[in-house]
């Protein structure tokens, strides 16, 4: 098995690991019986882990949520979706292969499946420019979602984005009206859309594939407003303050349900998606499946109207009462 | 995540700390354009909609001061001016959120970032937003989001046409993600009206970027902006740093962006009225019910 990567607040672990490995190693030598041991050493170790994880900071999630073993999109779709067949292009001259899309089948429901897509190395993230789309992949996106709409397939996109590509030609070619065309559209899709945050939900480059009837977070996932750096480094002026930012902006899963943002939060095995990623998919395609189910039972009218209101009441302010307006003017 | 660049590049570059200077003399009658150095009477500049009448020099102007050069006298009723922003993150960096918001308000008389009410152009009946930057760089937070979309539902509801006059850096971090969702709130209301089939104009003025430039500035039928406004998603410095390349010396301006096909129209300011108008007539809306 390839060696885990160790996030910093793991480090705890790595001595447990360690001695758990060289017991491993003693074992297949030689004919002591050590399995008790073993077991002891497991089981403290999964003790460990948990607690490490039951307690994250919201910084801490981030690195959980950036993990490059952390299961992506098309990681996903592999585990659970049979007949997967990937389209390409947003028929204006380009295909995106960091927002990638395409048609698959889970258990009897066909649906159209969207999601930023992150490499796991160096040369796959360049290949899929970390995850980051430029206008078209927005574009195809939407073009996507319109076809779903047509056939009446639901839809289900899967977030994690650092952001949208900032770059010149994105400026050129329309970045923010890619991203805006999508949100509006998306109001007017006549079909189920479930969004599930399955890594980091970097701000409009998220949203642009997250207007959704139901909108799903996993447990040591985040959705950030901006990112915690360059939050920082503007309202601190010092980017060494990230963590005291990620923790102010309230990103995560738990946060964004009292907030109103987020429907449902999925559990996470003990490590984080990582450790156990069949499991993982496992939690990911009964909440799928349960969701389209309850969606399903609405009409096309409801369906919409429900998504409207949902984002309608999105918002925190004071509003003073007719009688409180009089005291004040 | 652009805004925020933007932000931190604003500050570092004063880029649109541009605003007309005092002379020496200081008696405030007299002051001088920022980007021709001309020396210009204060009254001349108010009467030509603080458009330097030398270089043709865009000043910043206020919510109010957009609304009077574009309503007609006496038309402009506000709506839920007395809403009111909250603290809900209980969000603090090096200063509180709730600090921020009080002295913001006490400079300009305002709740928040925005103005929005129903008003008259050449008699012709118009939905209007005008965003401020004076008010946190006209961010974007759950106050001006609400604000907008009641705005928006009434324009729908009563038929009109809506014109939002967009200025701001992009979604305020303070309201965290509720202010992102601002976004999509808008835009859904936007969906509605376009069903509809009403006219909505933003006009894009200096600066329009990030979260509102992913949302509302891009989604009119007909898209207006100001010469020389920054109008952007991302800013300009982390672009750059991508890039590692000099960016075109126009990058991100209203002609930039009418160049590659996201703006219809620029519009100087002194014309704003007169194009509005004809814009409106042209549209079938006319002084009493819209003729169609």
């Amino acid at each position: 098995m390839a060696r885990r990567y160790l996030l910093e607040f793991e480090k705890p672990l790595v001595e447990l690991e360690k001695q758990i490995d060289q017991i491993r190693e003693l074992a297949r030598d030689s004919e002591v019986d050590v399995s008790q041991q073993l077991l002891q050493l497991e089981t403290l170790a999964a003790r460990r882990r948990e607690e490490i994880f039951h307690a994250l900071t919201p910084s801490q999630k981030i690195q959980v949520a950036r993990h490059p073993q952390r299961p992506s999109t098309l990681d996903f779709i592999q585990m659970f979706c049979d007949d997967w067949i990937e389209l390409h292009g947003d028929r204006n001259s380009s295909d995106d292969k960091a927002l990638i899309g395409g048609i698959a089948r889970i258990d009897d429901t066909s649906v159209l499946l969207i999601g930023q897509q992150k490499g796991r190395d160096t040369k796959e993230n360049v290949a899929r420019n970390f995850g980051m789309a430029k206008p078209g992949g927005y574009r195809k996106a939407l073009r996507l979602m319109d076809h779903a709409d047509r056939f009446k397939l639901p839809i289900i996109s899967f977030i994690d984005t650092p952001g949208a590509y900032a770059g010149l030609l994105a400026e050129e070619q329309g970045q923010g009206e890619a991203i805006a065309v999508n949100l509006r559209e998306m109001f007017r899709l006549r079909v189920p859309v479930i969004a599930t945050v399955i890594g980091e939900g970097g701000s409009g480059g998220a949203l642009g594939i997250g207007v959704a009837d139901k909108l799903l977070m996993f447990e040591h996932s985040v959705y950030t407003v901006a990112s915690p750096e360059a939050c920082a480094s503007i309202l601190w002026r010092d980017a060494g303050k990230a963590p005291e930012a990620a923790a102010a902006l309230k990103i995560t899963g738990e946060d964004l349900m009292t907030l109103g943002i987020v429907d449902e939060v999925l559990k996470e095995p003990s490590g984080g998606n990582n450790w156990a990623p069949l499991q993982a998919g496992e939690v990911l395609k009964e909440s799928l499946l349960r969701n389209l189910k309850g969606l399903g039972q609405l009409s096309t009218k409801q369906l919409r109207d429900r998504r409207y209101e949902k984002f309608r009441k999105m918002g925190r302010f004071l509003e003073p009462s007719a009688f409180d307006e009089e005291l004040i003017t | 995540m652009s805004l925020f660049d933007w932000f931190a590049a604003r500050r570092k570059d004063q880029f649109v700390g541009k605003v007309i200077q005092e002379t020496e003399e200081g008696d405030g009658l007299w002051g001088k354009c920022p980007e021709c150095g001309q020396v210009v009477y204060r009254k001349d500049l108010s009467e030509n909609a603080n458009v330097c009448s030398n270089c043709g020099h865009h000043n910043r102007i206020n919510s109010e001061e957009r609304i009077n050069l574009i309503a007609d006298s006496n038309s402009f009723r506000p709506l839920d001016k007395n809403l009111s922003p909250v603290d809900p993150l209980g969000f603090k960096d090096r200063r509180a959120y709730a600090d921020r918001l009080r002295e913001s308000q006490a400079s300009t008389g305002m709740k928040d970032g925005v103005i929005t009410g129903l008003c008259n152009v050449e008699d012709i009946p118009l939905a209007i937003a005008v965003m401020d930057f004076r008010f946190m760089g006209g961010s974007m937070g759950s106050v001006v989001g609400e604000k907008i979309t009641r705005l928006v539902e009434k324009a729908t509801e009563k038929q009109l046409p809506l014109l939002i006059v967009c200025a701001s850096g992009g979604a305020r971090m303070q309201e965290g993600m509720l202010s992102l969702m601002q976004m999509a709130k808008i835009s859904g209301a936007l969906e509605r009206h376009r069903e509809a089939e009403l006219l909505y104009m933003p006009l894009l003025t200096h600066p329009t970027t990030g979260g509102v430039t992913a949302s509302f500035a891009m989604l009119g039928d007909l898209i207006l902006a100001e010469p020389k406004a920054l109008i952007g998603f991302a800013g300009r410095r982390v672009i750059e740093q991508t890039l590692r390349e000099k960016l075109p010396e126009n990058f991100q301006t209203a002609e930039y962006l009418l160049e590659h096909g996201f703006v219809d129209k620029i519009v100087p300011r002194t014309k704003l009225k007169s194009t509005l108008t004809k814009l409106l007539k042209l549209h079938g809306f006319n002084t009493k019910k819209r003729q169609r």
